[in-house]
């Protein structure tokens, strides 16, 4: 097949399955509806194989494939072609989509299987990756927005998949919203980008990036750049719009999986990569971008720790994971951002949907306050659970190792890095660490907690086919970026296949230095010594001595307030934000349309009447008055001629 | 003759109608009067040659020799898809009324019919008071239709439209008439015609309001800005739709409200240039507030039918502000808006009324997990949200898009603020639509197991259909509209300050055509 074939093929199977699982919504057999979707995205999968087979055989001076399929809007200069291009870059994001979709999908059959509307749910995931395809593949920055604000729509329709409760239904319109205030920076700084450079096509405006970086605040690439990270601030859940993802889980569970940890979540970073020469032009806007980032992945780092609702730590801890990443590209470790945003794709999606399976196993109960033990009886879950908690510590061999080590060392080496930043990050890990060993502990390990009438139970193997192939991947997937001075002492020295691959995409950062291997080794040793010093307080906290988190609570009472109300970001919104507007807007309709401008023009209208009464007493037919009105007529017109 | 008999054929229609003898086929009759009208209206785009700015179709004979007042129609890229607006809209809204409309049947077919002559000559009309006519007489059967199938305000409301749009009206036609009289001045004979007064160069005077460009700019434009309606001039809109029937509401929000920034387009703005842009941050400014303030009331009202009242005063300022930005993004997303809301905010009115015939109450506190029991409706009602607030490939975000840009890119700070109203628009629809769809089933949602709620039936699927397909073929190819529309936005945008149009001379091989052929030299 040709490029344009498997271009639209890979894009359209999902949106075909959308229809037709759309048009049966009221069927309710969740193999059927399952399957259908599910082979719609595995041959979007094929699909990105094949195409990334084509990639891989192409030299690398022009290694990109471009398909373009129709003019989509064209008004004076400004020019959107529905077009599309699979380069080393796109080309990872899609295997990553149509790769971890179809295994959510599969995930999902037997997790939805209960679900009356699961025909509508299996054709929300089509219309989602659907629209995620076209946000990754987007050559121009309008596809970009196409798919962008398409896969907030499925995300809003997926959050609120359950929408008869009424706090389901608010998460997703919440999402929707904050999204939206993202979007509307992103439109500006679409504008922006076009009035500088006439051209809204990536190919285009990375080519026209100045070469030098410009340092002032108000230069409008910098502001663009600030306005397109505001815009990737919503859709990846950064400060200060990341309220919306805790909520997000609401949904059902493989949703946070594949929209919520894996795909969507991470658009903005690579939005950000996709963009690089032009951010790499406006060094200021990428300093906000990394401060924003570092200070993400610690403050929702800090509230994953006292979280009791599995999926909560899991979503705070995707929220601190995208910190990361932010982080990478703020410091111009590009191409590692998109390595971690990869590996975690890999061991979040895998923890959610295992999430998904202990949640299923205790019959939709999510607290792990009341689970404890489970080891016993989710054996497989365990198992492939615990990969995922090792990649996410950056347990060294594990996927995660090498890609976190990747942007820590980075935010310390990058002349664009700060050690202050390497601080942060440290921290953050040292509090992943916490958190997600003592999910381990209070869900896996010790007694349990379960309630008697609960008789938790393995998943089927539809649901953990999924896990264990995420698991494998957890583990190995970080081998293809192995750092030169790991390399270096392991047999055969394997090549860092990553930075080799997304070279030619990556912009340079200016005056980096040659590595000093002793100050790295030592920067990874004391961040890996530290994370497994949290792991294991962490394990004997919640593992053996569990008195000793009551105490420090109780101690730290104020403290420990805050975290658990999650420094109370959302009441401070709700506050300053919320209540204002409605009741700016109140006062508008009721104290100015109403009374005022309405009032207005019943005043116009009552003066028109009243003149009218006035006049209408000078004609009221009555005989005498009107020889009077003559009479004085006389006199008037009388007395003006004597007196001339 | 086609224009004419497009213009006209509805009235004949009406006409057929007062003296159809069964009452039981009325309805069909009139449906198949309006698929006819509409079929009748594509033949435009077969003969519309869109390489050219120039008027086309033109039918242009004197009527009033002293006052050199003419029968002249004609058509061009601006007209073109509010005339097709127009017709695709007619039998779609005497579908919906099957239900709406129990009393007296044939006089509101016979309304909706002289309303639709009127509207179709306001866009076609090439002539001042040719023009006028067609403006005034469409008041006249919105009124009745209000007045007399709407609720229980209805002649508050009514009254309160009618008097309200003519105050402005009048103003106009006084302005009209001192351009006839500056016509005279100039050439010798007094003309209505508007090549002519697109020609006259009317005294400006720089920063003085006095002069006399601007107070006739300021006279036809208050009486668009009432019939968009631009805040502060919209009170009499939410009232107006409340109480009208859904028919009412669909043809008031989907082209009436047109008539008043296709007034700006075709006659305030190129007839009074130098006014035009000097007073421009007047319209800015109103349009922006009308967008947010719009979009905040909206927010808050009780009664669904009223936020989508106030939702069309925010959508309406996007247009305003679209076409005072003054370049090509700018007026060619303003074009493309026109129809959008014409299109959107009509599907809603059409899905509200739905809803109402089945439980007579718009109150969205009442409702509730109505998506549970109305799955189709629900699904349309949300197409229809989407393209109102503008998500990508559907028809709202292309009009949208080229209106931020071109504000954006006259005026930095405008278009910075207005873009806010991406979010309030999200806000208030998303709101909405959550307290009537989602959640536990409310009062009228639940209540009542003798008439319980039924999903959307073939006829209201049919309604609807086109309209969706309408929604996302116009969200994806834009470019099928808009490159009929290219040549004249271009000419507009370029000849800003001196703009001229000229007739297609190949229409004018009809027979009594050709004695005026030599017009305008």
């Amino acid at each position: 097949m040709d490029h344009q074939t498997l271009v639209a093929v890979l894009l359209l199977a999902p949106l075909v399955g959308f229809f037709i699982n759309g048009f049966r919504y009221r069927k309710h057999n969740h193999l059927v509806a399952g399957a259908i979707a599910t082979t719609m995205v595995f041959i979007s999968f094929v699909c990105s194989i094949l195409l990334f087979l084509n990639l891989t055989e192409m030299k690398e001076e022009n290694r990109r494939i471009v398909v373009s399929f129709f003019e989509w809007l064209k008004v004076g200069n400004f020019k959107a072609e529905f077009s599309f291009v699979i380069d080393q870059i796109s080309g990872i994001m899609i295997l990553i989509i149509t790769g971890i979709g179809s295994l959510i999908h599969l995930f999902s059959i037997e997790y939805m299987h209960h679900d009356k509307g699961v025909a509508k749910y299996f054709s929300y995931l089509n219309l989602f990756v659907f629209n995620m395809l076209l946000l990754v593949l987007g050559s121009n920055l309008l596809v970009m927005f196409a798919g962008w604000e398409g896969v907030g729509l499925c995300s809003y329709l997926l959050i609120g998949f359950w929408f008869s409760d009424e706090s389901k239904a608010a998460a997703g319109m919440k999402a929707f919203i904050t999204n939206r205030i993202g979007d509307a920076a992103f439109l500006i700084g679409m504008f922006i980008l076009f009035l500088q450079f006439g051209t809204i096509d990536f190919a285009n405006l990375n080519g026209l990036a100045p070469s030098t970086p410009t340092h002032d605040w108000l230069n409008p690439l910098t502001i663009a750049c600030l306005l397109l990270f505001i815009g990737a601030t919503g859709k990846s859940a950064q400060i200060p719009l990341y309220v919306w993802l805790p909520d997000a889980m609401a949904g059902p569970t493989p949703v946070s999986a594949l929209i919520h940890a894996a795909t969507m979540v991470t658009a903005g970073v690579y939005m950000i990569v996709r963009l690089n020469p032009i951010f790499m032009a406006a060094p200021n806007a990428l300093l906000v971008v990394a401060i924003v980032g570092a200070a993400t992945a610690v403050i929702a780092a800090s509230i994953g720790i006292v979280q009791n609702d599995i999926k909560k730590v899991l979503a705070y801890s995707t929220v601190s994971q995208l910190g990361y990443m932010f982080l990478g590209v703020g410091v111009g470790a590009f191409g590692s951002a998109l390595f971690h945003l990869m590996t975690h794709a890999f061991f979040k999606a895998l923890m959610f949907l295992g999430s998904g399976s202990v949640i299923h196993a205790m019959h939709e109960e999510q607290d792990i306050q009341k689970m404890g033990g489970l080891k016993k009886y989710l054996p497989i879950t365990h198992l492939t659970f615990a990969m995922g908690w090792l990649a996410i510590l950056g347990f060294p061999g594990f996927s995660g190792f090498f890609s976190k080590d990747e942007i820590l060392w980075m935010s310390y080496h990058s002349p664009m890095g700060h050690p202050a930043l390497w601080v942060a990050g440290v921290l953050g890990a040292v509090m992943t660490a916490f958190y997600m060993t003592r999910l381990m502990a209070l869900t896996f390990w010790g007694e349990s907690r379960v309630p008697k009438n609960i008789h938790p139970h393995e998943s089927p193997a539809l649901m953990w086919i999924p896990l264990v192939v995420l698991a494998i991947l957890s583990v190995i997937g970080g081998w293809i970026g192995i750092p030169h001075i790991i390399s270096e002492i392991l047999p055969g020295h394997p090549a860092n296949i990553w930075e080799h691959w997304l070279n030619p995409m990556i912009t340079k950062i200016p005056g980096l230095a040659a590595a000093n291997p002793q100050e790295e080794w030592t920067l990874m040793g004391v961040s890996v010594t530290l994370v497994l010093l949290s792991s294991g307080i962490a394990f004997i906290f919640y593992g053996k001595a569990s008195e000793l988190p009551s105490k420090l609570s109780e101690n730290f009472g104020g403290l420990y307030r805050l975290l658990v109300d999650k420094y109370r970001v959302d009441e401070f919104y709700e506050k300053a934000l919320i209540r204002p507007f409605v009741w700016l807007s109140e006062n508008l309709w009721l104290h100015v349309d109403v009374s005022f401008i309405d009032r207005c023009t019943h005043w116009c209208s009552n003066f028109v009447k009243g003149a009218g009464a006035m006049a209408r007493t000078v004609q009221n037919g009555n005989l005498q008055q009107y020889a009077m009105y003559m009479a004085l007529g006389l006199v008037v017109i009388l007395s003006y001629i004597l007196m001339r | 003759m086609l224009l004419s008999t497009i213009v006209f054929l509805p009235i004949v229609f009406g006409l057929i109608l007062l003296a159809w003898p069964s009452e039981r086929t009325l309805r069909p009759l009139a449906l198949a009067f309006g698929l006819l009208e509409f079929i009748l209206s594509l033949f435009l785009l077969h003969l519309y040659d869109p390489s050219t700015p120039k008027l086309q179709l033109v039918e242009n004979y004197l009527w009033i020799e002293r006052f050199g007042i003419r029968y002249f129609l004609g058509i061009d890229g601006i007209s073109l898809w509010l005339v097709l607006l127009t017709n695709f809209l007619m039998p779609i809204t005497i579908l919906a009324s099957w239900k709406a409309i129990e009393e007296r049947v044939r006089g509101f077919h016979i309304a909706l019919f002289v309303l639709q002559t009127a509207m179709l000559g306001t866009f076609l009309a090439l002539d001042g008071v040719f023009f006028y006519l067609f403006w005034e007489l469409s008041l006249v059967p919105m009124y009745f239709i209000i007045g007399i199938w709407g609720g229980t305000r209805r002649i508050y409301a009514t009254v309160k439209f009618f008097i309200y749009t003519m105050f402005g009206s009048v103003l106009m036609l006084v302005a009209l008439i001192y351009l006839m009289l500056v016509t005279q001045e100039v050439t010798g004979q007094m003309s209505s015609s508007i090549l002519d007064f697109y020609k006259l160069d009317i005294p400006f005077i720089q920063g003085q309001f006095l002069s006399p460009q601007s107070l006739m700019f300021f006279a036809f434009a208050l009486a668009f800005a009432i019939k968009v309606p631009v805040f502060p001039f919209h009170t009499w809109l939410p009232d107006a739709h409340v109480e009208a029937p859904t028919p009412g509401s669909v043809l008031l929000a989907g082209v009436m409200l047109k008539m008043g920034t296709y007034g700006f387009i075709r006659w305030a703005m190129p007839i009074f240039p130098e006014a035009a842009a000097h007073y421009a941050w007047v319209f800015l400014f109103i349009g922006a507030v009308g967008i947010l303030y719009g979009a905040w009331v909206a927010m808050v009202q009780p009664d669904v039918k009223k936020l989508v009242a106030y939702s069309s005063v925010s959508h309406m300022g996007y247009i305003i502000l679209g076409l005072f930005s003054m370049n090509e993004y700018g007026v060619t997303g303003a074009l493309y808006q026109m129809l959008n809301h014409g299109i959107s905010t009509g599907a809603l009115f059409l899905l509200i009324g739905m809803v109402y015939e089945r439980t007579h109450n718009r109150v969205i506190a009442k409702y509730g997990g109505l998506a549970g029991k109305m799955p189709m409706f629900a699904l349309f009602f949300f197409i229809a949200l989407i393209s109102s607030i503008a998500v990508p490939l559907t028809n709202g975000f292309i009009g949208e898009f080229l209106i931020l840009l071109g504000t954006f890119k006259a005026y930095k700070a405008v278009g910075a603020i207005v873009v806010l109203g991406v979010i309030f628009g999200a806000v208030y629809m998303l709101w909405m639509y959550k307290r009537i769809f989602f959640g536990k089933p409310g009062e009228l949602v639940t209540h009542d197991k003798d008439h319980p709620l039924h999903d959307l039936n073939l006829r209201e699927i049919l309604v609807l259909v086109p309209l969706t397909v309408l929604i996302f073929w116009m969200g994806i190819f834009p470019g099928s509209f808009l490159r009929l529309s290219e040549a004249s936005l271009k000419h507009f945008i370029a000849n800003q300050g001196n703009y001229q149009l000229s007739v297609l001379e190949k229409e004018s091989s009809y027979p009594m055509a050709l004695k005026e052929s030599n017009y305008g030299n």
